[in-house]
């Protein structure tokens, strides 16, 4: 039964492995300097790129985390500092919930919200991903602040400093690592999300112009290729751009990875 | 005696804090708590909203349709000859929850083997490795996982597997028909794959909090190592079904992945093997292109309210199992 356990492992393994098989054989032979940089061609013509994918998906990823990073983090910091707080029993619960509300659903929202109001843009973009943020990093950095050695907080007590500078001097800066690693994970996460910016950004084929125009990303372009009837044009460049954006995810992933080792191996 | 009780009551430093506080006063402290508060408060708002907001947009199509709306069999926006658009849900409800099983069949076995081969048989520097493989399933994006499953799955599915299965179960009722490999049992094993992460961390977690003194206990009666694992499955029993049931919540608003490779075709199934949509896949594929009539939106919407009241109850029952559980344990681990 042990060896069952084993190779249920295994099992799960090999997709992992043959994703980012498929994803970098038949990616890498798509990257170079004007696939990354140029703009998306229509479906169905060779050449282009999809410079105007990348740089939406950085646009939107930074606008949703001027969103979700503040918010996160503060009411984070709340979760764990006034944890008898009857906001705190049900926010946590809440949170978790939100956390695991469908992306289509917070598309929809996003779209009565804001699309409704200024038509197809990056801004409804950022808005759905920033609320998809909020639950990750809240969890995350309640957890690494509560992780912080009370005695911490004591001493600085002691010293006659006041309990909201102690949080904001001495117990988050403690926590600034897992803090950091949770943010960067709420960023690999929502990066990769293509049904909420389906019913928002809506997808362009060129490069970002206003804040309040639709614009292009990485997972609608990769969603978009895919779907060509043109195969022998369309799929190379579907793949192509996979390949950056599983690059961006897994560095991401990595990243963090390699920042919590110490805290697991201990 | 009654005199140094009335002196411990009257000055008592509880007292004397309650009496302080009647006064309040603005300090950083109060005003950083409120700020702080108010923000954490967010979260209920953001959820009310959710919540109203899609009921106010589909209550159009809410009262022309009703309660058939769950259970019409008919999607039809511009329906030929000019009669009024009909809208019914059922097909894509039962392809979600169809999918959504079939994933939670196939994964349940695997996440189990994982959880436990994670807490129980290795050890810590090979654990954070492997835990980091199986989490990397769950980072992958999903539209990744459909341009995969078109390109890799579904051809080794239909040449590799299906015909397989269907000789082997041709007796089966709901496996038979031709299939070109878009169906539901396609879908169902790709949310397999993207579940088993979500499945596995939450019950490796429940497994590796089981307090050593029941291992030990067991293996002092003589257990052999799989045996010991016996308890450890009996005491997380609760928590694991919580983390299938949340499993179960990810698989249902799976969106991107599944409407890549499930034919997207409105009907009802007669086998797994036909194509068919799911709630998700059906709001992925009409929405941007759903201008009028202006009730085809609204019972849009509504798929969506649908998925969120579903999401909702199946997610709501997991996560006050989960809690329900770790509670237990830390109330076992104190003795």
């Amino acid at each position: 039964m042990i060896s069952l356990c084993f190779f249920a492992l295994f099992i799960t393994l090999i997709p992992l492995i043959s994703i980012l098989y498929e994803v970098i054989v038949n990616g890498i032979g798509q990257l170079n300097i004007a696939f990354l940089t140029e703009e998306i061609y229509p479906l169905g013509l060779s050449g282009g790129g999809i410079g105007p994918a990348i740089q939406g998906t950085l646009i939107v990823i930074g606008l949703a985390s001027l969103l979700g990073i503040p918010i996160g983090v503060f009411s984070g910091i709340f979760l764990a500092e006034y944890p008898y707080n009857k906001i705190t029993f049900f926010a946590g619960f809440f949170n978790d919930i939100l956390s695991n509300m469908p992306s289509i659903v917070i598309g929809i929202f996003a779209w009565i919200l804001i699309v409704t109001v200024i038509g197809w843009s990056v801004l409804a973009g950022g808005f759905a991903l920033g609320i998809m943020m909020i639950p990750l990093i809240t969890r995350a950095t309640e957890e690494s602040i509560k992780i912080v050695p009370s005695s911490l907080r004591e001493a600085s007590l002691a010293l006659g400093i006041a309990r909201w500078k102690t949080t904001l001097r001495v117990t988050v800066p403690t926590a600034k690592k897992g803090i950091m690693t949770g943010i960067l994970l709420a960023i690999a996460r929502v990066a990769g999300e293509t049904a909420p910016l389906l019913l928002t950004i809506l997808g362009s084929r060129f490069f970002f112009s206003s804040f309040f125009e639709p614009t292009a990303a990485l997972p609608l372009t990769i969603f978009n290729s895919s779907q060509s009837p043109f195969v022998a044009t369309d799929w190379p460049k579907a793949w192509g751009a996979s390949l950056v954006l599983i690059l961006l995810v897994l560095i991401l992933n990595i990243v963090v990875r390699l920042l919590t080792r110490e805290k697991f191996e201990r | 005696m009654k005199l140094i009780e009335e002196q411990l009551t009257t000055y008592s430093p509880q007292k004397k804090r309650k009496k302080n506080s009647v006064k309040i006063r603005i300090t950083g402290d109060s005003i950083f708590k409120s700020f702080l508060g108010i923000i954490a408060f967010l979260v209920f708002i953001i959820l009310g909203l959710l919540i109203l907001v899609l009921s106010l947009r589909s209550s159009l199509s809410i009262q022309t349709y009703g309660f058939s709306f769950l259970w019409g069999t008919e999607w039809n926006p511009t329906p030929p000859g000019g009669g009024s658009p009909v809208f019914g849900v059922l097909p894509p409800l039962l392809g979600t929850i169809a999918t959504s099983l079939i994933a939670i069949l196939i994964s349940f076995p695997l996440s189990m083997g994982i959880a436990l081969a994670l807490s129980e048989f290795t050890k810590k520097r090979i654990n954070f490795w492997v835990s980091f493989l199986v989490e990397l399933l769950a980072a992958i994006p999903s539209v990744i996982y459909g341009l995969w499953g078109i390109f890799t799955l579904i051809p080794f599915l239909t040449q590799n597997v299906y015909p397989v299965i269907q000789n082997l179960f041709w007796f089966v009722p709901f496996l038979q028909g031709a299939t070109h490999g878009y169906n539901i049992f396609t879908g169902g094993i790709i949310l397999a794959i993207m579940i088993t992460p979500t499945i596995t961390a939450i019950s490796r977690d429940i497994f590796a909090a089981v307090p050593n003194s029941q291992r030990e206990a067991i293996i002092a009666l003589g257990a052999t190592k799989w045996e010991s694992t016996k308890i450890v499955r009996k005491y997380g029993r609760s928590g694991v079904i919580g983390a299938v049931i949340l499993g179960l919540g990810r698989a249902v608003g799976e969106t991107m992945a599944v409407t890549m490779v499930i034919g997207n075709s409105f009907n009802l199934f007669d086998s797994l093997f036909d194509p068919s949509y799911t709630l998700a896949s059906l709001i992925a594929n009409e929405f941007t292109e759903a201008s009028s009539p202006e009730v085809y939106l609204s019972a849009l919407i509504e798929v969506g309210l649908v998925l969120l009241i579903l999401a909702l109850i199946v997610n709501v029952i997991a996560r006050l199992i989960i809690r329900y559980t770790k509670r237990k344990f830390r109330g076992v681990e104190t003795f």
